[in-house]
C-alpha cells in the first residue's frame, strides 16, 4: 500500500511543477514556466480569468420583487400565483398571511397544515439532513470542485476527440476553446445558472451537457459557425419537476444515453436526449444521487448517495448493486480505462479503495490501495503538511497516472489543498507508486483537475486554480500496455496510436520529448497503423499487442 | 416459410399478451380491495371504513364480471396495437379515424365495459346505489299501490362508466394509445412494472377527474332522454318525491362526486394497468433491437458474426445481416428523396398530404416500406445461417418480435405511399383532394348538368375542380378541417424510424468492434457501401431538417398514457445517424482514407474525421 510518506518533498515556496520527464516531475519559478508555456506550447493553454473580469450578478431571482412597488391583488390572483410559484406549501402560507380577508377557519386550518407539513418535512430533513439546504449549499457540498462557491472556474471539460474544450466560468457564462480557430463561443442561457458540470458528448463534435440549478442544458455548438454568442435556440432543456439541483453528469461512453443526478431527487434519470425523454431509475434508500460516473466500457455507472451508501448499477438491464460504506458517503471515483477496477474515495477517511468488476459475479470487498493520512515534509520554507480528506480523483484515460485532490485545510497556511499524482501499475498486482505533487503559483490552490482524453506523448493534466488560471501539466511517459481498451465490447476511445497523420502535423510538446522516445513511438505508430498492410497482418499484430481478453456478458 | 414464421411470431406475442393478462387479472384483487377501502372511507369515521359488509355473492359476481372485462381489454391492447403509429394530417384525417366503423367497435365494446365495471362498482358500493329499482309509494296516498322506480343514483353511475369508457377510447385515438414504442433502456419487467405504476395512478385519477367533469355537464343537460329511455323500457316511474339528479343542486352532492370519480378512477386504472403490463411484456426484446444490443454487449456473438462459413469461407452471417440494415436504410433515403423532390416541385408540401387526406380510412392497405422492414428481416433469417447465433430459444431474442403489424394500417397521409413509383401523377393532379377517383365524380356531375355543353362549358368543366377548391379554400370551416397540421408529415416519414435506429446502431457496433476482432477482414469488403449508405443518409436527412416545420420540436406532453415518443423519432434518428458515422471515423481514424469511394463522400467524411460536422 502506497502512502504519502513515500512521495518526494512539495516545492519550495515560488516553484511551480512543469511536467514530469524521464520518471521525475520538473518544477521552475513560476515566470519560467510561464516562458516555457508560451514557447513550448502550440497554442493559449494558459487561460486566465481574473476575478474582476467577470460581471457578478449581484441579485437573484427573489430579490428583484423589492424593485417593484406593492400592487395589490385579489385574494384569488394571489392564491394562483402562490400556487405557481411555490406549490402546496405556498398556498397555505398565502391563506394564512392573509388572514384578514379569508374565514378564520380556513386561515387556522391551513396554518395547521402548514406546521404539520413543515414537521413532517424537518423530520423527513433529520433522516436525509441534505434536503434541507439550500440548492447553492448544496451544489457546493456536492460538487467535484474544491470550494465550488468561490471558484472563479466552476466546471471544465476537454472533448473526448477534438482538440478542445469549454469553461464554465462563475458569471455563468461556458466559453468554448479551440485552437484551431479564431473564435471562442460564450454560452449564455436564461436557465443556465449556477453550473456544476459540463461535458461533451462522445461521439459527437458538437453536444455539450451542461448540469444548472433548475435542468439540464445540451447545447449543440456548430463547430464551423463563426457565431461567438450562440442563441438560446441552439440549446436543448431537458427537465423533469423535482429532478434540480443538478449536480453530476455524465454520457455514456457510447454517445446514445446521458444521465443525470441531483440530491433532491431519490431517481436517476436516463435520457435519451435527441427525444427528450428520460426514464427514472428509482431507488428511495441514499435520499439523492450527488455523483455519477460511466465506466469507459460503458458496462457500469457508478452513483453515489449523500447518505453512507453507494450503487453501481449495470448498464445492460440497469440493476445495481448496493455498496454501504462504514463512516460517511462516497465522495468521488473514477474507473480504470477497461472498466475493470473502480476507485473510490469516502468522506470522512483518508484512503483510496479499489472494487474490481471481473467475470465474477462482483467484488465482495473494497481494498484499500493507498494511504493519504497526514504527513509532514520538511522544506526550506519550513514544515507542511500534507494529506487529508480527498475530494476528487481522476485517472488518466492510458491507465498510468492517478490524480488526488486533497481537501487540505483552508485555515491553516501549512496545510494546502494540493494535487499527489501517483503511478498505476496492474500487473502483477494492482498498485499504485508515489510520482509526485503538482503545485502551482504561490498562493494558488488546485482547485480542479481533468486529464486531456487523447494526449499522444502520456498524459496531460489540466488544473484549474483558485487564481482563475487554467494550466496544463503534461506527463511525459511511454504508455506499457498500450490497447488497453477497446477488447472487451467497448466503444473504444480513439487511441493516439491511431493517427499517425495528427502526429506529424502536432507541434505541441514535442521539443520537450527526447530523440529516442520519439524515434520509438514512431516506429511503434508504423507497425500498429500501417493501412497498406493486408488487413489479416494488421488485425493479427493488432492482437498481438493486446494481451486482454474478451470477456463474454 | 413465412407463413410459417408469422405464425411463430403471432405465438410469440400472443403467448406474451396473454402472460401479461394473467398477471392484470391477479392485480384485480388488490386493485378491487383498495377500491372498497377508498370507496367505503367516510371523514367522521375513519374506522368504520375497515369494518363493512361482509362480500355478497354480488360482489363475488362483479369480481368475476370484472376479470372477464380486463381479458376483453387485453385482447383490444393486443387486437388494436401497432408498433407504427397512424398519424392523422389534418383534422379531417383525424376525424376519419374517429368515424371509422373498425373504431367505432372498439368505442362501442369500450362503452359497453365502462357499464359493467361500473354495474361492479355500483354493487360494491352497495346502499343507495345498489339496484336499478326500488319499491315506492306513489301519489298523494289515495292509491298508494306499491310499484317499482328508478334509482337514478344507480343510473347515473352506469351512464359515467359508459361516458368514460367511450371518452377513453376516443382520446385513445388522439393520443395513439395503442402505438407500442420501445424503451430507451432495458430493465427487468418487475422493475419497469414498478416504477411506471405511480405514473399510471397519477394519470388515470386525473383523467377520471376530466371525465366526470365532462360527464356532469353533459348529464345535466341531456340526461332527461337516458332516464325517459330507461323507465320506458324497463317500466319503471320516476319518484317525484325524490329530488332529480340532473339538477344543479342534485349533481352537486359530494359523496355522489366523490362516487363517481373513485369508480372513474378504479376503471380507468384496471384498463391502464392491462395496457401497460401489455406494454412491458410486448417490447421485451426484438430481433432488430436484438442485433443491436448484442453487437454493443457480446463479444461472443460478435464473433459469430465475424466467422466465415466451414466450408466454403464465405460470411454468410455478416452478409445477411449487413445486406439486411443496408437495405432499410436505403429505403428510408429513397423515401426521404422522394419527399423531398415531391415539395420541391410543388412548393410546398402541402398539396401531396392533403390530398391524402380524404381517403383517409383505408386500413387494409399495406403500408409498402415500414412492413417489409421487419418482415423481410424475419423472412430473411431462415433461409441463412443467420439463425445460428441468434435463436437460443423461442421465447427471446431472435423468434420473439411484435411484428404481428406487418399489416400495419397505412399512415393517412404517408407521403411516399405511392409517390415513389410515379410523383408525376402526384404532381398533376394535386390540389385540395387528388384521389382520381373523387375528382372524376366531380367532373362527371359537372358533365351531367350541362350535358349539350360547348365550348364555354367545356372550359368550365376543366377548370371546375380548381374552382372549387378555390371557393371552399375561402371557407374557415374547410380549411380548419383540411390544413394540415404542422410537421404531422414529417412525423409520418420518421413513423417507423425505431427499425432504422436500430440498423444503424448494430451495424456501427458491430464495425466498430471489427477493428480488433474481424480476423478475417469481413466487414472491410463491406465498408465502403455501409459508409457511402450512411452518408447518403446523412445528406437526406439534413435536407429533410431544412424544411419548414422538420426541425421544430413538438410540445412535450406528459399527461396522459399515450406515448408520445413517435414524435421525436426523427430527432433520435438524426441524432443516431450522426453517432453511428461518428463512432466508425473515430474507431478507424486515418484508415479510412484507404477506403474507395467518390470524392463527395470522401469530402464528407473528412469534416467527420475533423469533427466539424
Amino acid at each position: 500500500m502506497c502512502s504519502l510518506a513515500l512521495f518526494p518533498a512539495p516545492l519550495a515556496c515560488g516553484q511551480t511543477t512543469l511536467c514530469e520527464s524521464n520518471n521525475e516531475l520538473l518544477s521552475g519559478t513560476a515566470t519560467d514556466h510561464r516562458l516555457k508555456q508560451s514557447t513550448h506550447i502550440n497554442y493559449s493553454v494558459v487561460l486566465y480569468f481574473p476575478r474582476e473580469s467577470l460581471k457578478l450578478h449581484c441579485r437573484t431571482e427573489s430579490s428583484s420583487k423589492a424593485a417593484f412597488l406593492d400592487h395589490s391583488e385579489t385574494l384569488w390572483m394571489r392564491s394562483a400565483a402562490a400556487w405557481r410559484d411555490g406549490g402546496l406549501t405556498g398556498l397555505l402560507n398565502e391563506i394564512t398571511n392573509s388572514n384578514t380577508e379569508v374565514p378564520k377557519w380556513l386561515s387556522v386550518s391551513s396554518g395547521f397544515t402548514l406546521a404539520l407539513l413543515r414537521w413532517f418535512s424537518s423530520f423527513h430533513g433529520s433522516l436525509f439532513p441534505h434536503l434541507t439546504m439550500s440548492s447553492e449549499n448544496m451544489l457546493a457540498e456536492f460538487s467535484q470542485v474544491l470550494n465550488w462557491s468561490d471558484c472563479v472556474v466552476r466546471a471544465f471539460a476537454w472533448h473526448p476527440h477534438a482538440d478542445k474544450f469549454a469553461v464554465a466560468l462563475l458569471d455563468d457564462s461556458i466559453k468554448i476553446y479551440n485552437p484551431k480557430s479564431a473564435t471562442t463561443p460564450t454560452l449564455k442561457h436564461r436557465l443556465q445558472r449556477s453550473v456544476a458540470a459540463v461535458q461533451w458528448k462522445p461521439m459527437c463534435a458538437s453536444a455539450l451537457a451542461v448540469a444548472c440549478q433548475n435542468c439540464l442544458l445540451v447545447w449543440h455548438v456548430d463547430p464551423c459557425s463563426l457565431s461567438t454568442r450562440p442563441s438560446s435556440g441552439c440549446a436543448q432543456v431537458l427537465s423533469n419537476p423535482g429532478h434540480s439541483p443538478v449536480t453530476s453528469i455524465a454520457w455514456s461512453p457510447s454517445g446514445s444515453l446521458l444521465v443525470s443526478a441531483s440530491p433532491m431527487d431519490t431517481a436517476m434519470m436516463v435520457w435519451d436526449v435527441a427525444s427528450e425523454s428520460c426514464v427514472p431509475l428509482q431507488r428511495v434508500g441514499g435520499g439523492g444521487v450527488t455523483f455519477l460516473s460511466w465506466s469507459p466500457d460503458s458496462s457500469h455507472v457508478l452513483a453515489s448517495t449523500p447518505s453512507a451508501l453507494f450503487r453501481v448499477w449495470e448498464t445492460r438491464t440497469w440493476t445495481c448493486e448496493r455498496w454501504p460504506c462504514v463512516k460517511g458517503r462516497c465522495q468521488s471515483g473514477c474507473w480504470s480505462p477497461d472498466g475493470s477496477r473502480l476507485l473510490f474515495t469516502v468522506q470522512g477517511e483518508m484512503v483510496i479503495y479499489v472494487l474490481t468488476f471481473g467475470d465474477t459475479p462482483g467484488p465482495q470487498a473494497a481494498a484499500v490501495v493507498a494511504d493519504l493520512s497526514e504527513t509532514t515534509f520538511n522544506t526550506a520554507d519550513g514544515d507542511i503538511i500534507v494529506g487529508g480528506e480527498i475530494h476528487s480523483l481522476s485517472w488518466d484515460p492510458t491507465g498510468e497516472r492517478l490524480a488526488v485532490l486533497l481537501e487540505g485545510d483552508p485555515q491553516a497556511a501549512d496545510r494546502p489543498a494540493i494535487i499527489a499524482v501517483f503511478k498505476t501499475r496492474t500487473n502483477p498486482i494492482f498498485e499504485l507508486l508515489p510520482c509526485g505533487f503538482v503545485q502551482g503559483e504561490p498562493g494558488a490552490e488546485p482547485r480542479m483537475m481533468q486529464f486531456h482524453p487523447n494526449f499522444q506523448h502520456g498524459a496531460l493534466l489540466t488544473v484549474c486554480w483558485s487564481s482563475g488560471r487554467i494550466t496544463h501539466v503534461p506527463f511525459y511517459f511511454l504508455g506499457a500496455g498500450v490497447p488497453h481498451f477497446g477488447l472487451s465490447g467497448s466503444p473504444s476511445l480513439p487511441r493516439p496510436q491511431e493517427r499517425p497523420a495528427d502526429f506529424a502535423n502536432q507541434s505541441l510538446f514535442t521539443e520537450l520529448i527526447s530523440l529516442l522516445l520519439f524515434f520509438f513511438t514512431a516506429f511503434f505508430f508504423y507497425i500498429t497503423n500501417n493501412a497498406t498492410l493486408p488487413p489479416t497482418v494488421r488485425s493479427r499484430s493488432l492482437k498481438l499487442l493486446s494481451n486482454s481478453k474478451p470477456t463474454d456478458f | 416459410m413465412y407463413i410459417i414464421i408469422t405464425y411463430c411470431l403471432f405465438q410469440v406475442v400472443c403467448w406474451r399478451a396473454v402472460a401479461s393478462i394473467a398477471w392484470a387479472v391477479l392485480l384485480l384483487l388488490p386493485i378491487t380491495a383498495v377500491f372498497v377501502i377508498l370507496s367505503r372511507f367516510s371523514l367522521l369515521h375513519p374506522i368504520q371504513t375497515f369494518s363493512g359488509q361482509s362480500l355478497c355473492s354480488f360482489a363475488i359476481f362483479s369480481l368475476i364480471l370484472m376479470c372477464g372485462v380486463i381479458i376483453m381489454v387485453g385482447f383490444l391492447n393486443l387486437e388494436y396495437y401497432t408498433v407504427i403509429p397512424t398519424i392523422a394530417c389534418s383534422k379531417i384525417a383525424l376525424l376519419g379515424q374517429l368515424l371509422h366503423p373498425r373504431q367505432f367497435v372498439n368505442s362501442l365494446a369500450h362503452c359497453i365495459m365502462g357499464i359493467i365495471v361500473a354495474w361492479c362498482c355500483a354493487v360494491t358500493l352497495g346502499g343507495r346505489y345498489e339496484t336499478i329499482g326500488y319499491p315506492c309509494t306513489q301519489g298523494d296516498g289515495t292509491d298508494s299501490s306499491p310499484q317499482m322506480c328508478l334509482n337514478e343514483y344507480h343510473l347515473i353511475l352506469l351512464l359515467a362508466g359508459a361516458f368514460v369508457g367511450f371518452s377513453h377510447s376516443l382520446l385513445a385515438v388522439i393520443s395513439n394509445i395503442n402505438y407500442v414504442s420501445f424503451h430507451t433502456v432495458q430493465q427487468y419487467k418487475y422493475l419497469r412494472f414498478k416504477g411506471s405504476l405511480p405514473f399510471v395512478v397519477k394519470c388515470s385519477a386525473a383523467q377520471a377527474l376530466y371525465s366526470v367533469r365532462n360527464y356532469i355537464v353533459v348529464y345535466f343537460f341531456l340526461g332527461y332522454i337516458p332516464k325517459a329511455w330507461i323507465c320506458k323500457t324497463l317500466n319503471l316511474h320516476l319518484n317525484s318525491s325524490v329530488h332529480p339528479l340532473d339538477s344543479i343542486a342534485g349533481l352537486l352532492d359530494l359523496s355522489l362526486l366523490y362516487h363517481q370519480w373513485i369508480s372513474a378512477s378504479f376503471l380507468l386504472f384496471t384498463w391502464n394497468i392491462t395496457l401497460l403490463l401489455f406494454r412491458i411484456f410486448v417490447t421485451e426484446f426484438l430481433a432488430l433491437q436484438d442485433v443491436a444490443l448484442l453487437s454493443q454487449h457480446s463479444p461472443s456473438r460478435r464473433c459469430e458474426v465475424f466467422s466465415l462459413s466451414q466450408p466454403g469461407g464465405h460470411p454468410h452471417n455478416w452478409n445477411a445481416i449487413s445486406k439486411e440494415c443496408l437495405s432499410l436504410l436505403a429505403d428510408l433515403t429513397q423515401r426521404l428523396v422522394a419527399y423531398h423532390d415531391t415539395v420541391a416541385t410543388n412548393g410546398r408540401a402541402k398539396s401531396l398530404s392533403t390530398g391524402k387526406d380524404l381517403m383517409s380510412p383505408r386500413p387494409t392497405l399495406l403500408l409498402r416500406t415500414p412492413a417489409s422492414v421487419f418482415a423481410r428481416f424475419v423472412v430473411g433469417t431462415p433461409h441463412s445461417p443467420l439463425t445460428a447465433p441468434f435463436t437460443p430459444d423461442l421465447d427471446s431474442p431472435f423468434a420473439s418480435p411484435a411484428l404481428r403489424r406487418l399489416t400495419a394500417p397505412l399512415d393517412q397521409c404517408s407521403p411516399w405511399f405511392g409517390t415513389v413509383q410515379s410523383p408525376h401523377i402526384m404532381r398533376r393532379a394535386p390540389k385540395l383532394w387528388s384521389t382520381s377517383t373523387g375528382e372524376r365524380r366531380l367532373m362527371e356531375d359537372v358533365r351531367s348538368l350541362g350535358s349539350n355543353g360547348h365550348l364555354k362549358q367545356n372550359n368550365f368543366i376543366l377548370n371546375c375542380p380548381i374552382q372549387v377548391k378555390h371557393f371552399l379554400a375561402k371557407r374557415v370551416l374547410i380549411m380548419y378541417l383540411f390544413n394540415k397540421l404542422p410537421e404531422a408529415s414529417s412525423q409520418a416519414l420518421f413513423a417507423d424510424s425505431q427499425a432504422h435506429i436500430w440498423a444503424l446502431e448494430g451495424l456501427s457496433y458491430l464495425v466498430q468492434a471489427s477493428f480488433s476482432e474481424d480476423q478475417f477482414g469481413v466487414i472491410q469488403t463491406t465498408l465502403p457501401s455501409i459508409l457511402g449508405c450512411m452518408l447518403i443518409l446523412q445528406e437526406a436527412v439534413d435536407r429533410h431538417f431544412k424544411l419548414p416545420h422538420a426541425s421544430s420540436k413538438p410540445v412535450r406532453s406528459a399527461s396522459g398514457m399515450g406515448d408520445s415518443t413517435y414524435k421525436t423519432l426523427r430527432f433520435a434518428l438524426r441524432a443516431t445517424l450522426k453517432t453511428a458515422i461518428y463512432r466508425i471515423t473515430t474507431t478507424f481514424g486515418n484508415h479510412l482514407n484507404a477506403v474507395q469511394m467518390s470524392a463527395e463522400h470522401r469530402k464528407r467524411l473528412q469534416q467527420f474525421l475533423e469533427y466539424k460536422e
